[in-house]
C-alpha cells in the first residue's frame, strides 16, 4: 500500500468541510457561486450551495440535515439520503473534506 | 459570432523559457526569448482586467513559469482579487523556500510534470540530469506547505508500460490528482511523432489499468485521463469549444483560443499591450473565428455530437488536413480518419526515430509549415 490515506465513509456523525484549495466564490459578473477546486471550477445549484454552505468543520452531517430541514420545511425522510449522498460524491471527488 | 459569455479560466504562458527539452513540448516551434516577454506590471494589470471580466481561475505554465523572478508577485496578485491560482510547472529549479513562499503568497494549487515513473525515463525526455529526484523532492515539499497537488505524466511510446508505476508514484506523492494525458501531436509533438507514437495494444492495456486504478482509489486519488485522438472514434470537445470560457496568454502577450492556436496559419491574435481584454474577448477575430457553431461545415454541421465535442481541435484539424475549419480527424465521420489512423499504426510498428528536442532559436528544419 503506497498510500496513508483511506478513502472516508460519510455518515450522519461525519464533520465535513471544505479543504483550503476549494473556495465558493460568488461571481459579481454572473450573479452566481461557483465552487474553485483544483483544473475545474463547479456551479452549484440551489440545494448544493445551501449544504456546502454549512460545510464548516464543525456541524455534523447530521445537523446539517436538520438544519436543511428546518429552512425548507421539509421531513428529514425526504432530505437525508440526499444530503449523505451528495456529501460522498463531493468527498470521493475530494473537493469536501471530512472529520469522523 | 460575439463571445456567449464572460470567461472562466486563462492559461498565462509567462516565459517559454524551459530547463527542459521535452520533445512533445506544447509550445510553438518558434519559440520566444526572454526579451519578448511581458513585464511584471503588464501581467498584473491583465490578470487585474482578467478578474474584472469574470475570470475565475489562472493556470501559471510557461515554458518553466519559476523562472520568472517576479512569480511570488503575481501569485500575490492573483491572491488579493481572489482569483484560483494554479502553478504548472517542471519543477526542476524550485527550492523548499520558494515553495514555501508561493503557499504562503495564496499559491491555491500545484501541478507537478512527471516525463517517466522512473529516473531514466525523465531525463531521456526532459534531458535534465537529475531531474526525477528534484521532482520529487519539490512534490513532497509542496505537500509539507499544504498544496494540494497534481502529477502530470504525458503519455507516448516511451513510458506507456509505466502507467501502473506513474499510479503508484501519485499515490506515495500524497497526491490529490493524477493526469495520464496521452500526448496532443501538435507543435513540437507533431515533429516527434514517429518517434512518440504508442501501439494500438498498448492503449488497450493503458485504458484497462487506468480504469481499474480509478475503481480501485476512489476518494483516494483521482485520475483524469486524456484520450489518445490518434488511436480515437471521437473528438475531445477541445477547450470545451473555440474561445467558450477559456483563453491562453502567449509570453509577448498574444491572446490566443489556446496554447496550439499559432500552429494554425492565417490567424490574427490580438495583444494585451495594445487592447483591452475585453475588447479582445468579445472583439478577437481568431476567438471569433470557430467560436459557437455557425462556422462548422459538414459532416459537423448536422452531427448530432456537434454541441459535444464542438467539432473537436481546430488545430489537430490544420494539422493532418491543411484546413483548419475541417471536422477533426479523430471523428470517424471526418473523410480523414482512414488516413490519421494509418498514420499512427504506420509510425507506432516502425522503430521509434531520434528526438527533435525543444529547443530555443533552434527552430528545427520542417517546422516552419506548422510552425505561426
Amino acid at each position: 500500500m503506497p498510500t496513508n490515506r483511506q478513502r472516508a465513509t460519510v455518515e450522519r456523525g461525519t464533520v465535513p468541510y471544505l479543504p483550503r484549495h476549494v473556495r465558493l466564490k460568488f461571481s459579481e459578473i454572473r450573479n452566481a457561486w461557483a465552487v474553485l477546486a483544483p483544473e475545474r471550477v463547479l456551479w452549484p445549484d440551489e440545494i448544493s450551495l445551501e449544504i456546502l454552505k454549512r460545510c464548516n468543520g464543525k456541524s455534523t452531517a447530521a445537523e446539517i440535515i436538520a438544519d436543511l430541514c428546518n429552512d425548507y420545511n421539509a421531513p428529514p425522510s425526504e432530505v437525508e439520503k440526499d444530503v449523505l449522498d451528495f456529501l460522498q460524491e463531493w468527498r470521493d471527488e475530494m473537493l469536501i473534506g471530512c472529520e469522523a | 459570432m460575439a463571445a456567449s459569455g464572460p470567461p472562466i479560466g486563462v492559461l498565462a504562458e509567462l516565459t517559454h523559457r524551459c530547463p527542459l527539452q521535452c520533445p512533445y513540448c506544447s509550445n510553438p516551434a518558434k519559440l520566444l526569448k526572454a526579451d519578448r516577454e511581458l513585464d511584471t506590471e503588464t501581467w498584473l494589470d491583465v490578470f487585474e482586467q482578467a478578474a474584472d471580466i469574470g475570470i475565475m481561475q489562472v493556470h501559471i505554465s510557461g515554458g518553466e513559469p519559476a523562472l520568472r523572478a517576479d512569480l511570488e508577485e503575481i501569485v500575490d496578485g492573483l491572491a488579493k482579487r481572489g482569483t484560483y491560482s494554479n502553478l504548472i510547472t517542471a519543477a526542476v529549479t524550485l527550492s523548499e523556500d520558494r515553495v514555501g513562499k508561493l503557499a504562503e503568497r495564496g499559491l491555491d494549487h500545484i501541478q507537478i510534470s512527471l516525463q517517466g515513473a522512473r529516473p531514466e525515463t525523465t531525463e531521456l525526455i526532459g534531458r535534465y540530469k537529475g531531474g526525477h529526484e528534484k521532482k520529487l523532492a519539490v512534490a513532497r515539499w509542496a505537500r509539507q506547505a499544504g498544496l494540494p497537488l497534481t502529477i502530470n505524466a504525458p503519455i507516448h511510446r516511451h513510458n506507456i508500460e509505466e502507467v501502473s508505476e506513474f499510479i503508484e508514484l501519485a499515490l506515495s506523492l500524497d497526491a490529490d490528482r493524477l493526469e495520464i494525458a496521452n500526448v496532443q501531436y501538435l507543435g513540437w509533438a507533431y515533429l516527434n511523432r514517429s518517434a512518440l507514437m504508442p501501439e494500438r495494444d498498448q492503449i488497450a492495456r493503458q485504458i484497462e489499468i487506468v480504469e481499474a486504478a480509478r475503481e480501485k482509489w476512489r476518494g483516494i486519488l483521482n485520475i483524469d485521463f486524456v484520450a489518445p485522438d490518434y488511436f480515437a472514434d471521437f473528438p475531445k470537445p477541445c477547450m470545451g469549444g473555440w474561445a467558450f470560457d477559456a483563453f491562453t496568454i502567449a509570453p509577448d502577450g498574444k491572446v490566443l483560443p489556446c496554447h496550439a492556436a499559432q500552429t494554425i496559419t492565417g490567424l490574427q491574435f490580438d495583444n494585451v499591450t495594445e487592447h483591452r481584454l475585453e475588447d479582445i474577448w468579445q472583439n478577437s477575430s481568431a476567438l471569433n473565428k470557430f467560436r459557437g457553431t455557425d462556422w462548422m461545415p459538414e459532416p459537423c454541421r448536422s452531427c448530432e455530437r456537434k454541441t459535444i465535442d464542438f467539432g473537436g481541435c481546430r488545430c489537430q484539424a490544420f494539422a493532418i488536413t491543411g484546413n483548419a475549419a475541417a471536422t477533426d480527424p479523430a471523428c470517424i465521420k471526418s473523410p480523414d480518419h482512414g488516413r490519421m489512423q494509418a498514420i499512427a499504426e504506420s509510425m507506432s510498428t516502425r522503430p521509434a526515430g531520434d528526438f527533435v528536442y525543444r529547443r530555443i532559436g533552434r527552430e528545427p528544419a520542417g517546422a516552419k509549415a506548422n510552425a505561426g
